[in-house]
Parts: C-alpha cells; sequence; structure tokens
C-alpha cells in the first residue's frame, strides 16, 4: 500500500459522521464598499493613499517623488511614459532585483482590511510586487468591496495561476515586537485610487 | 531544530524563570498583543458569528476530509502542481531531500512552517549536505542562535533585541554592541536578500489548501515566502493533511479570523494564492500525516485539527506567558500545542496537559471554537489511566484523595497548615516546596470557614 492509500484509508476510516457546511452567505451585504474606510485603514498599516483623475497624475507624482534616475517599471500601458522597458524581454527574472518602483494595475481594494487583489496578469512576473523597492498599485475609485466575502465573490468571476492580497508595505514586529517597515518587500506601498468620474 | 531534553515543563519554566524582568516584559508583550486582538475582533460586528461559520467548516472538513483530499488532489494536479503523500515525518523529508536533489542543488530557502520543525526537516537535510536558510526574520535569529522557535507567529518573542544584536555580530558581521530594530532588520533584509536571489528551491509552508480549485494559500507580513517561492525553480510546499477546506469562498470566513486573531491586524500584508505554477517551473505540494489520521480518530481530542495556527491561545495563556515557548519542548508550544503534542508521544509529552491552569482563556479566544482548556483536562485523565503521569503528582493526588475522604483529616491539615504559615513560616518558605520557587506563600486566613460557623450560625 502507498502512503497515499494508507493515508486516505486511515482517513476514511477514523473521520467523524458527515457534519454539514455552514450557510455563509449570511455575511453577504447589500453595502458598497467605503472608499474612506479602505483608504483610513489602509494608512494605518502604513500604505498611503492618493487620489488622481488620470494616469498622466500617476506620471507626475511618481517622478516628482523618485526622479528620472530610478528604476522604474510598469506593465500598465497607459503608463509607457513612465518607463520603456518592456517586461517580456528581461533575459531572467532575477533582472528585477534592482527595481526601484513597479506601478501595477489591481482589480479592487477591501474596505474592511486596506489589501488589493493583484493577479500574475497585471505583475508579468510574479516576484515583481515583492522585489521592488517601492509598490505603487492603480485601482478605481468604484472598485471597492466591504469585506473579503464580496472580494471573493468577485474573485470567482475570474482566473489566475497566481494572486495576492497585497495590504501596505512588508513589514515585521519580530524583534521584541518593534514595528519596522520595509521587511523583504516594499518599502513603501502607494494605492492611486482613480476617479474616472471627474 | 526541535530541542532534545528530558526536562519536563515545570522545570523548564524554573529556568525560564530565573530572570524576573525578562519574564514580565514577555508577559506584559503577550498580553498587549491579545490586548490588540480583542481591539481588532470588537471592530467587527459578526465576529462570533464569524467564529462560529468557521468551527463548522472545519467540523465539515474533518468529517469529509477523505473526499476533500482527493478532490484537492485531482485540481491541483489538474493545475500543474505535483502532489506528494507523505506518512511520517520521516517520509516526508526524505521526499523533500529527493526533490532538492532532482532539482541538482544543495541549498534551500525557507519560509515559515511549523510542520517542518515538527519533522525535523533542517536538521535532516542538513546531515544530507543540504544548506536551509530561514526567511522569516525571527526563524533566521532563532535559527543563527541555534534554538528553536518559542512562539508559532512570532518566533523570537523570549529574545531582548541586544541578544539578537549580538547574534547579528558574530553571523553577519556588524559592529558590537548594536540593537535598534530597525537597523538588525535592514542588516536582515540585505543578508536575505541575496539568499532569495541565489536560491533555486524554496519551501513554505500552507495556511489553507482549496478542495474546489487546487490552490493553496500561504500569508506573511514580510513577503520572504513569496521571495523565495517566485525566485525559486522549485517551490515545495509542505501541508498537513488538515489544511483542506472546501471552497475558495471560505477563505472569506478564515483570512477575516487569522491575523485578527494572531497579532490584531486585519489582514496580513501577504495572502498569496498559488494555483499554477510559473511557465516552466515546478510546484509540488506533501501532504502529511505524521500522526494527524490517528488524531481524527480520538473523539475527545481530533477537534484540536481545526487549528489554523493563529497562536491566540498562546498569547492570552497565563501559564504560556510566563513559562516560554521553549518550556513546552516541542515544535508548537502553548495550549494548542499541549494537546497536539501527547497524540504524538503521550509518554515524551505527559506534562504539557498539565502546564495550564484550565481556566478556558483559549478556548475563548480560539477563531475557529476549538475546546481547548476541555481537551487539557480529558487529556490529563488518558494520560494518568495509561500511567504517564509524573510519580510526585500521583504520590500528591493519593495523599488528596486520602485527606479529602476524611472530615477530620481534613480539617486537622487545614489548621496545622494555618498554623505552620503563621508561625513556622520557614517550614514551607523554602527550597524544598516548589510552589514557593517564583512565588509568594499566602497570609493565612485567621479560621477557616467551618470554624467561623460554628461560633457565628450554629444555635
Amino acid at each position: 500500500m502507498t502512503s497515499r492509500e494508507s493515508i486516505l484509508a486511515a482517513v476514511k476510516t477514523n473521520q467523524p459522521g458527515r457534519v454539514k457546511l455552514p450557510d455563509i452567505d449570511v455575511f453577504e451585504t447589500k453595502v458598497k464598499g467605503s472608499l474612506e474606510k479602505f483608504a483610513g485603514v489602509l494608512t494605518n498599516v502604513g500604505g498611503r493613499v492618493a487620489y488622481v483623475s488620470d494616469y498622466a497624475e500617476i506620471v507626475r507624482i511618481i517622478l516628482a517623488q523618485y526622479g528620472n534616475e530610478a528604476r522604474i517599471v510598469s506593465p500598465v500601458k497607459e503608463l509607457r511614459e513612465l518607463s520603456h522597458e518592456n517586461l517580456e524581454d528581461l533575459t531572467s527574472i532575477h533582472d528585477l532585483s534592482n527595481v526601484e518602483v513597479a506601478v501595477l494595475n489591481a482589480h479592487f481594494g477591501v474596505a474592511e482590511n486596506g489589501a488589493v487583489w493583484i493577479t500574475e496578469n497585471e505583475m508579468r512576473h510574479r516576484v515583481l510586487p515583492f522585489v521592488t523597492q517601492h509598490l505603487a498599485v492603480v485601482i478605481n475609485a468604484a472598485a471597492i468591496v466591504p469585506t473579503m466575502h464580496q472580494a471573493y465573490e468577485w474573485i470567482s468571476k475570474t482566473t489566475y495561476g497566481f494572486g495576492t492580497f497585497i495590504a501596505g508595505p512588508s513589514k515585521t514586529a519580530d524583534i521584541e515586537q518593534s514595528l519596522v517597515i520595509g521587511a523583504h518587500g516594499p518599502r513603501s506601498m502607494t494605492v492611486f485610487v482613480m476617479n474616472t468620474n471627474s | 531544530m526541535t530541542e532534545q531534553t528530558t526536562k519536563d515543563h515545570a522545570e523548564l519554566a524554573q529556568e525560564f524563570n530565573r530572570d524576573e524582568d525578562r519574564v514580565n516584559w514577555h508577559d506584559e508583550t503577550l498580553w498587549w498583543i491579545r490586548e490588540k486582538r480583542d481591539k481588532s475582533a470588537h471592530q467587527i460586528p459578526e465576529w462570533e458569528a464569524l467564529r462560529e461559520a468557521a468551527s463548522q467548516i472545519k467540523n465539515n472538513v474533518l468529517s469529509n476530509l477523505h473526499d476533500y483530499l482527493v478532490q484537492f488532489e485531482r485540481n491541483a494536479a489538474a493545475n500543474g502542481i505535483v502532489v506528494h503523500w507523505a506518512a511520517d515525518a520521516e517520509e516526508h523529508n526524505r521526499i523533500v531531500y529527493q526533490l532538492v536533489s532532482e532539482a541538482k542543488v544543495n541549498r534551500m530557502v525557507k519560509s515559515k512552517s511549523m510542520l517542518t520543525e515538527e519533522c525535523g526537516l533542517n536538521e535532516y537535510l542538513a546531515k544530507q549536505g543540504i544548506e536551509v536558510i530561514d526567511s522569516d526574520l525571527g526563524e533566521r535569529i532563532v535559527q543563527l542562535a541555534e534554538e528553536p522557535p518559542s512562539h508559532i507567529v512570532l518566533p523570537c518573542i523570549h529574545k531582548k533585541k541586544e541578544e539578537i544584536g549580538e547574534i547579528f555580530h558574530q553571523h553577519l558581521g556588524i559592529e558590537a554592541g548594536i540593537s535598534d530594530p530597525q537597523f538588525l532588520t535592514e542588516t536582515a533584509r540585505q543578508h536575505l536578500r541575496e539568499v532569495f536571489l541565489t536560491r533555486k528551491a524554496a519551501l513554505t509552508g500552507v495556511n489553507f489548501a482549496v478542495a474546489e480549485t487546487g490552490e493553496f494559500v500561504v500569508c506573511t507580513n514580510e513577503g520572504n515566502a513569496d521571495m523565495g517561492a517566485h525566485l525559486a525553480d522549485v517551490h515545495i510546499a509542505s501541508m498537513g493533511i488538515e489544511k483542506l477546506i472546501p471552497e475558495r469562498k471560505h477563505l472569506g470566513v478564515f483570512l477575516r479570523l487569522l491575523t485578527r486573531s494572531a497579532t490584531g491586524q486585519p489582514i496580513t500584508t501577504y495572502s498569496s494564492h498559488f494555483k499554477k505554477p510559473r511557465e516552466g517551473k515546478k510546484i509540488h505540494i506533501i501532504i502529511v500525516d505524521n500522526g494527524r489520521t490517528v488524531q481524527l480518530g480520538r473523539k475527545d481530542f481530533r477537534n484540536s485539527l481545526k487549528c489554523i495556527r493563529c497562536a491566540a491561545c498562546m498569547n492570552t495563556c497565563p501559564v504560556y506567558r510566563r513559562s516560554g515557548g521553549h518550556s513546552y519542548h516541542t515544535a508548537i508550544a502553548g495550549p494548542i500545542g499541549s494537546i497536539l503534542a501527547p497524540n504524538l508521544d503521550m509518554k515524551k509529552y505527559a506534562d504539557l496537559p498539565f502546564a495550564s491552569t484550565l481556566c478556558g482563556s483559549c478556548s475563548n479566544v480560539c477563531p475557529v471554537k476549538i475546546d481547548i482548556h476541555e481537551q487539557l483536562y480529558k487529556w490529563r485523565q488518558v494520560l494518568v489511566k495509561a500511567g504517564y503521569a509524573p510519580t510526585a503528582k500521583k504520590a500528591g493526588m493519593q495523599v488528596m484523595t486520602w485527606t479529602l475522604s476524611s472530615p477530620g483529616l481534613y480539617h486537622m491539615a487545614g489548621k496545622v497548615g494555618r498554623l505552620v504559615i503563621k508561625y513556622a513560616p520557614f517550614a514551607v518558605n523554602n527550597k524544598l516546596n516548589p510552589w514557593y520557587t517564583q512565588r509568594d506563600m499566602p497570609e493565612p486566613p485567621e479560621w477557616s470557614f467551618s470554624e467561623w460557623y460554628k461560633q457565628n450560625r450554629q444555635p
């Protein structure tokens, strides 16, 4: 008998009588996600929020902050002005190790925890939002869900090979519980909230 | 790095208690985290409903685990993930070694996985000539100090920053005498970045594995699991069979509970969903039993398998906070560890269910409603019946039975006790009385209740 067979057989013998799944639709809500809450929570966990009306404004803000010398990459086609690098042309993902700023689109934000959902499609390379020194993300002002329940409802309509919720810059409090921003991943995270109606 | 020790919880706690200031710091810091958990939970009006839902989902998982495992395996394989099964720690370690060897590398980077601690993976691989570097900051610190983690979420909570500075001075070449957490973290960042960029094999743990979709989720604040996995050619993910959840939408319930219970954060910085390998790269999942199917068969203890490893029970436990994680001499310390460990080895861990006041605080904060303190109580009975209770405890219990069954003896014992503490305190305030170590004896009352009753109430 293989380990697979013996484990499955033991599970079958020892598992208790069938218990029903609970109804978790009770956590559904008609309330829309609050942008104000999203911004408040994200700021609390060390993230920054900037309200913009178009991509040109993002370009201006990024360049003002990081200058022309910094290695900025972005797969967002409206941000070509920021970066002439084609991320498809990398010979190795390890070439991303000295990226200073990465700007990515995200699907939506979650009001209750300040997280944004990004998948491999928007990253081009999975390691990009982690290896970059600074991360910037663009979301639509209307794309805010109240809680994780609605987040997974949104996600259920999409496909991905890899996807992640990111809530703020990377951090640690492993040394005497002192919070330090910039553990292994980005030292900062900015979410550009784009209001397309204005 | 599981410490081999023959000392029991009380003896190890005594060692931890030598430094009173440190114990107080440890106690207060963990309580502060418990308070952050409360604050965070109280902001969610449906918190109790979420706990109940999580508990029921996990009950369903345990009752249907066979089918969920098969479903997960099928869907993960369809996604291009290679699934392996390991009956015990030894087989798990052997599979990891085989995968690393096939990748033709002798160095691997690892993010936090309590399962690999349970399996003693690092020591095993070291013997095979494979170097493993732990990438979670706290885990890297204890790894350099050649100690096991003392807490499942905060691995080096027992260390002071000055000690960490000294460890980094010895191993990472910084100047002596540095203790600034910002500086020390930056040092580790530079050191580990080089590691991430040069390792071709990475191992991570698994927080949740979804039967419906064949994907698995890994949560970190530091981003170390992602840095390791996305830069490596081979990603190995180790999980216990109990990590399964039925559907992806159930992640909504668990991710809302996990970090709020653990540290009071609304969510970890990163909650990464691995569904398919990167183009041309490999993801392997090792599904590990190592005693879990036995626990599943123990009616009174199977609920311990619902655990999502948030450590809320440790942070709240009055015994854990004052005895330190190492006193539990097992990979998972604290109340939950004390009901998991005896399943693996009753003799070795017979002391752990007794390392509790049964106050029930652990059960009250548990996000999946495990009846932890009740299981601790039940383990005591199982262990005593099986003959694993410590001799002193057995003798003491016999004296108690004898005293409590005779009213005359009971009254006399009470009187003698009060007189001794009052007139001859040296008879109990000495090293022969283990209770006196790190504790003050109470003031003796003037009289017993029955003496008072005789004088005041009896006609």
